[in-house]
């Protein structure tokens, strides 16, 4: 069902949980991850959260964006004032069947507005750009490993293994590949001849085990987007499987002709969580899928038709647990005055307590807990009510 | 790491095939600021877009209007981008044929230019001034993605980074940033300032056309400052970015637009439209600049090439990549004193690098990049001949393609970035085919001249029990000698 747009009351209202859960924090633990899955999508470039979920029913809203604001025409909508981009007609989908939520005004601590600053904090976690060496998908992933008999798969579904999940916790990652594959003598001499290398000897390790877990993916490279959302499934949803995964998404740094641009990626990323869902079969009730981007881009389009770096911007939650079907915002206004430094949408939510009141939930974390390891030194608490209990 | 390996590894591709290793390391290094050709006989011929680009932009956007071809206008600018490749090979179906000849002479030209950048480090008896090209390369990374940046990516270093290694930083940077290859990738080719007398014209009218570009792009501004410049903490302001994107109004690329016919054109490739270029000074950091047309731009750049600010970012990323992830403080702050001090010499710099204790650690720095592994691999094996399209794929597989970087930072210099399981499986997988194709004698002897004091124990081993001397060469090209440098 769809509700209207939630205020701070919603937010404000919910914010209970927490002082329990530090007290006891090795019970909290204990009910541990079980096979409960996470996807973390992280839209590179800076996805403009305005025209993925735009405040149609904000009065302000075509002076800022003018002609592109047909395409939202018959779009589906959440509530009657937010309206879903026509290329996300899956997501709009799952929404209205209780399955997606939206996130708007949101934006990380940083205030900047340098991509790669802004995706070092989004990933890190860290309170200033390159304070922080590791990623919070790793320390999630230590977290979770604490105690556990065995440590959990994290897997990035990518050619590099990105920030977020870079740390001490042991990750793999994988992409499809079009070279033919090595014979299996070289293989186990190169096991021998990494033994003695603690670092490649390790890397080597995870990636033959990876490796057998992909065996036959029949694709060439990542570049299908319907493809890797399949692709992602079949890597987390049996029980071996990982349980942690990660994909990048490009093409969201819409500076000229946005309506087009935003369409095409737009498009490639419904794709993906469709095929992820469908793949999961199953297992989707037990799957959180979390879409963010490093921040939001300016309210109004600039003078080549695209839009330039800003401040908030949308996140969106998925996944067969998810309370959905509704927007979580403390929605700040597009009147000029309301603008951050007359120019951007307002941030009014932290997206680390998105992100950690999420995966905490979903997890069955201690949600302070986990904001303290996540997203350490920051005030705001973690959001909760995300996940249906 | 042993003086001379250090010299053939850490400060360029490593050994070719048939060569000996430097019995004077610093000496074999200091030769090479003399030997070093800008301008090899490989690329004479691809100095020069030709217009092609201003031709291939026209035609783009005169069959705007066609969804379709707006679909298959866009190479994907990193793998994870495009949307899935059937739509795309049905748009290029649908699109007029002279779209679909320009498309692929496009490719082919990139390919061409991608493999000749390749095969110059792969035989180039500087190979550490090679590594110099393609750093610059890289802090200055223009990337294919934009319509019509095919024809100008290897233009943009065969002419805007090439002669300047050794040269002015000032120089590079004015004519790297003021390249038609950054123009288009930063979007400033269409930017138009708001009281240029162009702009004004058309609100006059009042016959503007909405979804047509009419105004002022910032894209470029902040990443001079943020990238090729200062640095995200250089001291630089929203208010600086505006202003720097006001003074560069009116650089486009030649040909293109209604307003093609009054341009001027600029040595870097580039052309001035003084009826787009916003009127009046220009106040960016403090220090006011007066109205001078495309000669206002240039000082700025000027400016911010001197700034103390630019001499710390460009000294810390120079040690970053020749001494480590970690940049070691002391030589940061030489680097920085000699940038200062010689006003940006290149080759002083460089002949600090190779003064530097730093750079000549014993143990290895660095996980080498993908580019650097290919090209060290095709050295040592004496691989040269490779097609085209084959060095294309190759680089493809491995995760780093030349002008492909995924943002305009460029590639990551980093270990981390890199050193990941699934590289590894490829860089295997891609040894053996490199190494089958490839005369496999005295692989032992060879492994002991390319690191000359430097092969490990147990790559020793795994070289002497391999079953063939195609097999030993493939594991020398995956061994952690190779990896590293």
């Amino acid at each position: 069902m769809i509700t209207a747009l939630d205020r701070r009351s919603l937010l404000a209202g919910s914010l209970v949980l927490g002082a329990g859960g530090l007290a006891l924090p090795r019970l909290a633990f204990a009910q541990g991850a079980g096979h409960r899955n996470l996807l973390f999508v992280l839209l590179r470039g800076a996805a403009d959260g305005m025209a993925m979920l735009a405040p149609v029913g904000d009065p302000g809203l075509e002076a800022l964006r003018g002609a592109s604001l047909a395409d939202y025409e018959g779009a589906g909508r959440l509530g009657s004032f937010f309206a879903v981009h026509p290329a996300l007609a899956g997501v709009a989908a799952a929404a209205q069947s209780g399955e997606a939520l939206f996130v708007h005004a949101a934006a990380t601590a940083y205030r900047e507005r340098s991509h790669f600053d802004g995706q070092n904090l989004l990933e890190t976690g860290g309170t200033a750009p390159y304070a922080t060496r590791d990623g919070w998908l790793n320390r999630l992933t230590a977290l979770l490993n604490e105690g556990a008999p065995t440590p959990l798969r994290a897997l990035a579904i990518a050619q590099a293994v990105p920030l977020a999940l870079r740390g001490d916790a042991p990750v793999s990652n994988y992409a499809p590949s079009a070279l033919p594959a090595a014979s299996d003598d070289l293989l186990a001499r190169v096991s021998q001849l990494y033994a003695a290398d603690g670092e490649l000897g390790a890397l080597w390790q995870r990636a033959l085990e990876t490796k057998a877990m992909a065996e036959d993916d029949g694709l060439r490279n990542l570049r299908d987007a319907s493809a890797a959302g399949e692709l992602a499934a079949s890597l987390m949803r049996d029980a071996g499987g990982a349980r942690i995964g990660m994909i990048e998404l490009g093409g969201w740094d819409t500076h000229a002709n946005q309506r087009g641009a935003f369409a095409r990626s737009a498009r490639g990323l419904d794709a993906l969580l469709a095929a992820y869902k469908t793949g999961m079969g199953a297992a989707w009730a037990d799957t959180l899928v979390v879409v963010a981007t490093e921040f939001g881009r300016t309210a109004r389009l600039n003078g080549t038709g695209g839009t330039d770096h800003g401040t908030a911007g949308a996140a969106l939650l998925m996944g067969g647990g998810v309370r959905g079907g509704r927007v979580i915002a403390d929605w700040p206004g597009l009147a000029e005055r309301q603008l951050f430094e007359g120019r951007d949408l307002a941030p009014t939510t932290a997206l680390e307590s998105v992100l950690a009141g999420a995966v905490a939930e979903h997890l069955r974390l201690d949600p302070e807990r986990a904001m303290a390891r996540l997203f350490p030194g920051r005030s705001a608490k973690p959001l909760s009510g995300i996940i249906r209990s | 790491m042993s003086r001379p390996s250090i010299a053939l590894s850490r400060f360029g591709y490593g050994l070719a095939a048939g060569d000996t290793p430097p019995g004077d390391p610093r000496r074999y290094l200091l030769a090479q600021l003399e030997a070093y050709d800008p301008a090899p006989v490989a690329i004479a011929g691809r100095m020069r877009s030709r217009g092609e680009t201003a031709e291939m932009v026209e035609l783009v956007r005169s069959l705007r209007q066609d969804r379709r071809a707006a679909m298959a206008m866009t190479e994907p600018p990193e793998a994870m981008n495009a949307p899935a490749e059937d739509p795309r090979a049905a748009a290029l179906e649908g699109l007029p044929p002279e779209y679909r000849t320009k498309l692929a002479e496009a490719r082919k030209v990139l390919v061409a230019d991608v493999a000749a950048r390749t095969q110059l480090a792969v035989a180039s008896p500087t190979p550490m001034v090679e590594r110099l090209v393609h750093f610059w390369s890289n802090h200055f990374s223009v990337s294919v993605g934009k319509l019509g940046t095919q024809f100008e990516v290897g233009p943009h270093e065969f002419t805007a980074i090439r002669p300047h290694v050794l040269g002015r930083f000032s120089d590079m940077l004015k004519a790297a940033v003021l390249h038609p290859a950054m123009l288009l990738y930063l979007d400033q080719f269409q930017s138009i300032g708001p009281n240029a007398p162009f702009a004004q014209r058309r609100t006059r009218r009042g016959g503007d056309r909405p979804e047509r570009p009419r105004g002022l792009n910032e894209n470029l501004a902040r990443e001079v400052l943020e990238l090729h410049t200062l640095g995200v903490d250089g001291g630089y302001s929203q208010a600086d970015v505006t202003e720097l994107a006001r003074a560069l109004t009116g650089w486009t690329v030649p040909g293109i637009g209604r307003v093609g016919r009054f341009a001027e054109d600029q040595p870097s490739g580039a052309a001035f439209v003084a009826l787009v270029h916003e009127p009046g000074a220009r106040r960016v950091l403090g220090r006011t600049y007066p109205a001078g047309e495309a000669r206002q731009a240039l000082a700025i750049l000027e400016t911010l090439a001197a700034h103390p600010a630019t001499a710390r970012h460009i000294a810390t990323k120079l040690a970053r990549h020749f001494a480590g992830d970690t940049p070691p403080p002391a030589l940061v702050a030489r680097l920085e004193a000699d940038f200062l001090a010689t006003g940006g010499d290149l080759a002083s710099l460089t002949r600090t690098l190779i003064d530097a204790p730093e750079v000549w650690m014993p143990g290895p720095v660095k996980f080498r990049t993908p580019f650097e592994w290919l090209v060290g691999a095709l050295r040592l094996t004496g691989a040269a001949k490779l097609p085209a399209q084959r060095i294309v794929g190759a680089l493809d597989q491995l995760g780093q393609v030349p002008w492909r970087a995924p943002s305009p930072a460029g590639y990551d210099d980093l270990a981390a970035s890199w050193a990941g399981p699934d590289a590894l499986v490829r860089r295997v997988e891609l040894a053996e085919r490199i190494a089958g194709n490839v005369p496999a004698d005295d692989i032992l002897a060879r492994a002991e001249a390319a690191f000359p004091g430097a092969l490990g124990e147990a790559t020793r081993t795994q070289l002497k029990r391999a079953e063939s001397g195609h097999q030993a060469l493939a594991l020398l090209l995956v061994s952690p000698e190779m990896m590293r440098r």
